[in-house]
């Protein structure tokens, strides 16, 4: 009888624990992302009498803007794709490169380290204004030291085929970091004693990487290309920062998807129709970690 | 792995680094070359940053990359005819105030679900976790209404409450610290129950002063997280006053475009004692990225 009501009051000390975190999720986590879903099917306009009920009509206006070669929205989700697709295995590329290096030096590695890390723990917005300045036609540093070398002067953000890669380039630039801490601690846990054995077997340096490294350090690879993939999928305070009037120009070639859903949500109040484009972003969220379960829960198997 | 490791010190080749000593001393110059060219890449933008900060109107349009005659007036500019010392005072409230309810609210849910067992646990812990999965983007519009016309209050818009309740509890940081906390023994639980201590004070006294070590990351991280937060901070101030520190410096670079001298002192102003911290803790912030994989 004792037993029973020590286990009860366990029991109830638990839900009291709980107790404010249940109903913060439930109010502030849980319930918006099932009302995100629900506005999505509204004509929702938070300052218009009535929000009627249009279906799937924002999904259609979305599909067919899709269709739409110079549609806003269809360039948004190509710009996120670019990034996604042109910065994700750059950025990893040039991170591996750089923990491997890291790791192979002694002396300065702490201050080595500490360089390639700060940029990621500033602020987005300082940052981009930062490269801002750096990227201004004439007086800019960049187009300064083009002109020393007597190499031609580059409009960077002002030129509509040189923005995206300009603010990609920044993204990647502050996210190496971030890419390698966790490479370096990915190989920090790889045993030593395979080295030692590739080497007693006269393996190359290339035949220990590709055989031994690489492999091995598969499991931060794929937590890596998942995270990233994540972020710059939901790329918005760079080019809100890095273009006129946070307006992903010039002629829309670096907005992406977050950038629309802000303005279509909170400068044109279509919140009905900004909705449906965070529930398609949901949606490819969710792909992308589940193709990270089955890849992590087939390799412990 | 452990265990392999753990045996390496009882093999007889000396010398763990996979560098090989014969003939590599080319290839350890390169790699220190590289390394030095690329930590330039990384702190240059820095140093521009901050050499602007120090020029005037007129120099900025010079090529030279340090002042000739440095001024502080920039800074005088923007410390007394701007808002930013306020901006800085908000982020710093709103920072302060959401790691101190992180650290209490994720160690203590932690703490339920490493050491208690009640029904409907699994369930509540899957959607704690599964709430993840939502980007925050998705909730920014719900979460606006909501702050229009709240629960509680008159309006949540250009109120520090506003700027800081969706991050007030995280489940990352729930999940961490119960990974942690599940590292408690449980006789020294139990014996604090024979002791007749409370729950709560097991909680108080025991788990948490044995878990400080996952605390103090999840405090740093959290800090760090808040401090750089914008998108919600955008969407939930309109008062000047209200404005957190990025949403300001972007409010304040847009308004001074071409004036890069006074956006590049905002920007020196908003990053540097960031900076001094980063590089004071940087050992313990760099560890426990590696330790967590959370992203700040």
């Amino acid at each position: 009888m004792l037993q029973m009501t020590v286990a009860r009051r366990k029991m109830l000390w638990a839900y009291i624990f709980l107790a404010i975190p249940i109903v913060f999720f439930a109010v502030i986590r849980i319930y918006p992302a099932f009302f995100a879903f629900a506005m999505s099917l509204f004509d929702y306009n938070p300052l218009a009498i009535d929000q009627p009920y249009v279906g799937f009509d924002n999904y259609q206006t979305l599909l067919a803007e899709m269709n739409k070669p110079r549609s806003v929205t269809r360039a948004a989700f190509v710009n996120t794709a670019g990034y996604i697709v042109l910065g994700m295995p750059l950025q990893l590329l040039i991170a591996l490169a750089i923990a491997l290096m890291l790791n192979e030096i002694r002396s300065f590695a702490t201050l080595f380290r500490l360089a390639f890390f700060l940029p990621f723990v500033t602020s987005t917005i300082a940052i981009s204004w930062v490269f801002r300045w750096l990227y201004q036609p004439q007086f800019g540093l960049f187009n300064v030291l083009l002109k020393a070398f007597e190499l031609p002067q580059q409009p960077f953000l002002n030129n509509p085929k040189q923005a995206l890669a300009s603010i990609l380039a920044v993204v990647v630039w502050q996210g190496l970091g971030f890419a390698v801490v966790i490479f370096l601690a990915g190989l920090k846990h790889i045993p030593r004693v395979y080295y030692e054995a590739a080497r007693v077997d006269g393996a190359t340096r290339w035949q220990t990487f590709r055989n031994i490294t690489l492999p091995l350090l598969n499991p931060s690879i794929v937590y890596l290309v998942v995270l990233q993939s994540i972020s710059f999928l939901r790329m918005f305070a760079p080019v809100l920062a890095m273009t006129d009037q946070g307006d992903g120009g010039p002629l829309n070639s670096t907005t992406t998807v977050v950038l629309r859903v802000y303005r279509e949500a909170f400068q044109r109040l279509n919140m009905g129709y900004a909705a449906a484009l965070t529930v398609v972003l949901f949606c490819i969220i969710l792909l992308v970690t589940i193709f990270q379960l089955r890849v992590t829960t087939r390799r412990t198997n | 792995m452990s265990s392999v490791e753990r045996a390496q010190p009882a093999l007889p080749l000396q010398q763990a680094s996979p560098v090989r000593s014969s003939g590599d001393l080319a290839l350890r110059i390169l790699v220190y070359a590289l390394l030095i060219l690329l930590a330039i890449t990384m702190v240059v933008p820095f140093l521009w940053m901050i050499a602007t900060s120090f020029k005037t109107s007129e120099e900025i349009l010079f090529p030279n990359f340090f002042p000739d005659s440095p001024t502080l007036e920039n800074y005088t500019f923007v410390l007394t005819e701007t808002a930013l010392p306020r901006w800085y005072v908000n982020s710093f409230i709103v920072a302060i105030f959401s790691t101190i309810s992180v650290a209490f609210f994720d160690s203590i849910a932690g703490f339920a679900f490493a050491k208690y067992q009640f029904p409907g646990k699994r369930v509540i812990f899957v959607a704690f976790l599964g709430s993840l999965m939502v980007p925050t983007e998705m909730l920014i519009i719900p979460w606006y209404i909501m702050s229009v016309n709240p629960p509680i209050g008159a309006t949540w818009v250009d109120t520090y409450w506003g700027i800081a309740f969706p991050g007030v509890i995280t489940a990352a940081g729930i999940f961490l610290m119960r990974q942690f906390m599940q590292g408690v023994p449980d006789e020294l639980l139990d014996a604090g129950r024979i002791d007749g201590v409370s729950e709560f004070g097991l909680y108080w006294r025991i788990a948490l002063p044995l878990s400080m070590a996952a605390v103090g990351a999840l405090c740093i991280f959290n800090f760090l997280g808040n401090w750089n937060a914008f998108i919600w901070p955008l969407i939930v101030t309109s008062a000047l006053d209200m404005f957190t520190l990025p949403v300001g410096l972007q409010f304040f670079s847009s308004e001074f475009t071409a004036d890069w001298h006074l956006v590049m002192t905002g920007a020196t102003l908003s990053l540097l004692p960031l900076l001094t911290i980063v590089i004071v803790f940087q050992r313990y912030i760099i560890e426990g990225i590696a330790l967590t994989g959370v992203k700040g």
